[in-house]
This record gives structure tokens, sequence and C-alpha cells, in this order.
């Protein structure tokens, strides 16, 4: 064996030992999930299913967290897609409409994207009270969508700046309006950035648990509020929490493994990589 | 007429009247509750009359065919939403922060810098949360850095399989805090003996006996230690991404002439990859280093608010809305911002800089 192929071989053990590390939660969490009930046991949780596959768990999980789920798809499909229109005009604007200040402006709303959220968390949990936006879902689909604005903005930004201006020009020979070029040029050229930003802001206000604990009230908690109270208590048993887990993580893991390419590239934009 | 607009009796009506729908919505719903067959529906209405409202202004701003008007009345509910919910609500925090707000009545009497002494001088707690904070960030940053690395360097390999590899070490990062927190919660399970189980379990089948772990269990500050495994779980991937990402932008005539002049594919990562790799670093640290610095719902979901694996935005938490302790959660709040911004201005001014010159 030479010696190059000696190394690759190394190299594939390596992988294959970290793909399996990587691995182990969702295998754990599939094996507790698929077992009938009487196997559940602490010593053998490792060991496969002996007497076949039950879907036990996973239905009493998903008797569990039924509401918290369906509050998750109601909030987070609105939110999605509004903060991928607001960040389309944004973005469009900023990258064609330098003004002076501009690039001051756009480094503010930026900055939003890094805060921690508990530096605003006392008077913005007042100002929704005040408004008469808090307790259920459209007072955390307008918090997702506002403090999504820095990140949408930004990946839309950088998308626009890379779209040559002489096909904008072209356009306003032909009298295309600043809406007129948005609508017949710029938005249908965005495809790839709407499904970027659709797919990040569904997997962030899927996944998000601070403002749906603080601004929802229990009816309207989301998967995350409802799972990390199933997981505190002690009367739900730990396959039902495990198999309910799975259930929570399944719609943002669909996501990535169909379209994870664009959940990349969402990504990338937060690492300010364009 | 004036010049430049295009009046039209139609249209000013539409819009009038939409400001008015909106308007009047927003007016009652802002004072009372709006039901339709037993569900609330005040929130849901009062967003859309906000969104009429707005779309009446839009349009009367569109009879003006001016273009920078038009700009300015579509940035500016945006840019008015960030400059209240984030400016706005910072400054509002600092006031809260210099006040003595206990209890649920605002009580806005100025006590200076009290509360951050208070916090930094003479609170137990805070000190562990900084400590906690220090630990986990150390251990964060430090092992995504060095596991990221070296999945970039084996992807890096051009082997077969690539693309499935890098999909298992990316796949943790859609998962929430939460979830992934829970599931750990399991897998470092610290109980021995007869109920011995999770990863231990495995250990003693495996004859490692000596692997077997109390996991975040462990005495301070050890134990924190072991809550940065399920982040650095989810996030190292994501820095690997990041390296990969630089790794295949360094030109590939690079590494044959370095071939040519002897280099081993050692030395080549050594003395030319990595100094390349350099701003790749230095993104992946501020990245990485401002998310464990707001640590919070993967600590609640694996420590369950165990006091000691506290960190700040958990005691922000529970002193405000369980402790009604307002100007305590503030000045904590402000403290992370702080410690945030120290870490991010200076790289969103020089990626500002260097976009700037492209």
């Amino acid at each position: 064996m030479s010696r190059r192929s000696a190394l690759h071989a190394l190299f594939y053990v390596l992988l294959i030992a970290f793909a399996v590390l990587y691995l182990l939660p969702v295998y754990m969490m599939l094996l507790i999930g698929l077992k009938p009930i009487t196997e559940i046991d602490l010593k053998t949780m490792w060991d496969l299913p002996t007497r076949g596959i039950r879907f036990d768990s996973f239905i009493a999980g998903f008797r569990q967290l039924a509401p918290n789920l369906r509050n998750s798809l109601v909030m987070v499909i609105p939110e999605a897609l509004l903060s991928s229109l607001l960040g389309s005009i944004n973005g469009y604007l900023l990258a064609k409409w330098r003004f002076r200040g501009s690039n001051l402006v756009f480094s503010l709303v930026l900055f939003g994207m890094f805060i921690p959220y508990q530096s605003i968390l006392i008077p913005m949990v007042k100002f929704m009270q005040a408004i008469n936006l808090y307790g259920d879902l459209p007072g955390l689909v307008l918090v997702h969508i506002i403090y999504g604005i820095p990140i949408t903005t930004l990946i839309f930004r950088n998308y626009y700046a890379g779209i040559g201006t002489e096909i904008l020009e072209a356009g306003r020979i032909d009298g295309a309006s600043l809406m007129g070029l948005y609508r017949y040029i710029i938005f249908p050229l965005s495809a790839p950035s709407f499904a970027v930003v659709i797919i990040w802001q569904f997997t962030q206000a899927w996944n998000e648990f601070l403002f749906a604990v603080i601004l929802t009230n229990q009816s309207h908690w989301p998967v995350t509020v409802a799972l990390n109270n199933l997981a505190g208590s002690q009367l739900v048993q730990w396959n039902v929490v495990m198999a309910a887990t799975l259930l929570a993580a399944l719609p943002t893991l669909l996501v990535y493994v169909f379209l994870g390419r664009y959940f990349l590239r969402g990504l990338m934009a937060g690492a300010l990589k364009g | 007429m004036l010049k430049g607009i295009e009046f039209r009796a139609s249209k000013l009506v539409i819009a009038l009247a939409l400001m008015a729908a909106g308007g009047a919505a927003l007016f009652s719903l802002s004072r009372g509750q709006f039901r339709v067959a037993g569900s609330d529906l005040t929130s849901l209405g009062l967003l859309l009359g906000g969104l009429v409202l707005y779309v009446g202004v839009l349009v009367i701003v569109g009879m003006f065919r001016n273009e920078t008007y038009l700009s300015i009345a579509l940035l500016l509910p945006s840019m008015l939403a960030v400059a209240i919910f984030v400016y706005g609500f910072i400054g509002w925090s600092v006031r809260v922060s210099l006040s003595q707000w206990t209890g649920l009545i605002p009580d806005f009497t100025w006590v200076g810098l009290k509360q951050y002494t208070d916090l930094i001088q003479g609170d137990q707690r805070f000190a562990i949360d900084v400590r906690n904070t220090a630990v986990f960030t150390v251990g964060f940053i430090a092992g995504c850095l060095v596991i990221g690395l070296a999945l970039a360097i084996l992807l890096d390999q051009r082997l077969k399989g690539e693309a499935i590899f890098r999909g298992i070490f990316l796949f943790p990062m859609s998962i929430s805090f939460i979830a992934s927190g829970v599931v750990w919660a399991w897998l470092m399970n610290p109980a021995t003996g007869d109920r011995i189980t999770g990863i231990n379990l495995i250990f003693q089948k495996l004859h490692l006996d000596f692997l077997i772990s109390q996991w975040h269990s462990t005495p301070q500050p050890w134990g924190m230690a072991f809550t940065v495994i399920p982040a650095v779980w989810q996030l190292s991937g994501f820095t690997m991404a990041l390296y990969l990402g630089g790794m295949r932008s360094i030109s590939e005539d690079l590494r044959e002439a370095a071939r040519v002049d002897g280099a081993s594919e050692f030395q080549i990562y050594r003395h030319i990859i990595m100094p390349l790799l350099q701003p790749v670093t230095l993104s992946a640290v501020i990245i990485l280093g401002h998310m464990s610095l707001k640590i919070f719902d993967l600590i609640v979901a694996l420590g369950r608010k165990d006091l000691r694996l506290d960190v700040p935005g958990i005691y922000m938490w529970t002193t405000t809305f369980d402790g009604t302790k307002y100007a305590q959660g503030a000045a904590i709040g402000v403290l992370m911002l702080i410690s945030v911004a120290v870490l991010v201005v200076p790289y969103l001014i020089y990626s500002m800089r260097t976009e700037a010159e492209l």
C-alpha cells in the first residue's frame, strides 16, 4: 500500500469516526422513539429493539406537542414571507440608492443582529403590552420580523449589489420607475435570495426561545417553549421526550436536508461573508 | 397645478379611505379587545390596521412622482422599527438600569450606577455567571476552531463522499438550542451505578470506565466546560464551512508552486494555507464569541436553571421576570450588550471599511 493511499484510509477512518459522533444524538432519539414501551430501560437504551418497531412514543410525543407545532407553523410562515419581502425592498433601496451616510445607516442596522436580546427585553415587553400585542402570535411575528430586518436586508443588499447597473440603466431608458425596475427586473431575479432568506428566517423563528417564552401565554406557546417545559416535567416519560424532541426538530431538519444549499448561504451571510 | 404631482381624485380618495380605516382600527384596537367567535383577533387586527394605514400613506407619496420621497417612504418603516426596537429600547434599558425599579410598578428613581456596582462588587451569582461565561467562551471557541479546522482539512482532500460528510457535520446547526440541550442532557446523564445510562453506559460497555464522567454535574468550574460539548456539536460544522470556503478560495496554482519547490502537504498547510486563513479565523472567533457571550437557551435546556451552570442571560431572565427586579435585570442586559459590542463593533467597522474599498 502506498503512503498516499494509507493516508487516505486514515482520513476516511477519521471522517467516519466524526460522522458517527455527530449522528449519535439523532440515532439515540430514533432508537428510543421507535422501541416498544416495554423495552424502554436505562440499562438497555443502546440496544436495538428486539420485539419490532413501535411508533407509540412518537404518537404520544405528537399528542403532547401538536398544538405547539401548529402555533410554530402559524407564526413562522407569515414571519418568513413578510420578512423576506421587507428585506428585499430594503436591500434593493440600500444597494441601488446610495445617499450620504447610507453606509453608516446600514452599519447601524447591522449591529441590531448581534445584540443580546436581554438588553432590550424589558422595554420590548412593556411596549408590546402597551400596544396590546402581548400574549399571542401576531406580536411574536412582528418582533421576529423587526429583529430579522438586519440579516434579511444584508442578504438582499449583498445579492443586489452584484446585479450589474447596466440592466437597470437599460430599464430606465425604457421608462421604468423606481418600483417598476424592482417589479420587472430586480424581483424576477431575486428567487435565490428569497429562498435563502425564507429558509433562514423560518429556521431562526422556529428555533427561537427567548422571545417566545416571554411574549406568549401558554395557549400560544411555540414548540421550543413547550418542549423545554415537557423536558422539565417529571410526569412525562423520557422516551416520549426524546420522540417529541425529534418531532420538534424535524421541520428545520427537513428544510436543511432538502434545501441545505440555501441554508448554508444564509449562514455565511451571518458571518458578513456575503 | 404643482409640477411633478400626478393628482388623481380617485387615488386620493382611496388613499384617504385606507388611512382612515387603518387609523380607526389602530385607535380602537389599542384600547379594547376584538373578538370573533370566541377567538381574540386584537393583535392581528392591529397589525393589519397598521399595514392598511401604511399602504394609504404610500399611495399618497406615490402621487408626488419623486423617487427620493418614495424611497424614504419605503425605507422608513424598517429604519424606524430598528431605531425604536434596537436603539430606543437599549436607551430605555440603560435608563431602567440606572433606577431602583423593583416590583411590578415602574420606579424610575435615579440611583446612578448602583445596580452595576452591586452586580460587579458584591453579587456572588453574577461572579459565577462571569466565570461560567469565560469558561464556556474559551472552550466553545477553542473546540469549534480546532474541530472545525480538522474537519475542513479532512474534507479539503477531495475524497469521495465529501458532500455527505459535509452534510453530516453541518446538520446540527439547523436544530434549536432547546432541542439540542434536551437531547444532550440525556446523553450526558451523570447517574452512576445501576442507573448508569447515556454516553457513560457506552463507555462502560466498551470497558472504558476511566472515561465515565459526571459531565456538567462535575464540580465547578469544570462542570461548565462540559456544556460546551453540545454547543461545539452544533457549531463546529459552521466553523468547518467557513474554513473550507477559505481553503477553496486559495488558488490551486499556489499549492502547485509550493509542491514544485518540494514542500510536503503538511508544510503547505502550515506555511501557506494557515496564514492565508487568518481572516477566516478572525470572523469565526467574532461570530462564535458573540454567540457564547449571549448563550442562553442551550444552558436553560441542559442545566434546567441549575445555579451552578448559571449564565448572565439566565440571571437576567429570572431576576426580571420571576424576581421582578427590573433595574437589576436591565443592568445585566446592558453589561451583556457592552461585552458583545466590544467584540463586534470593531469588526463591523472593519467589514464596512473593506467593503467600501472594493
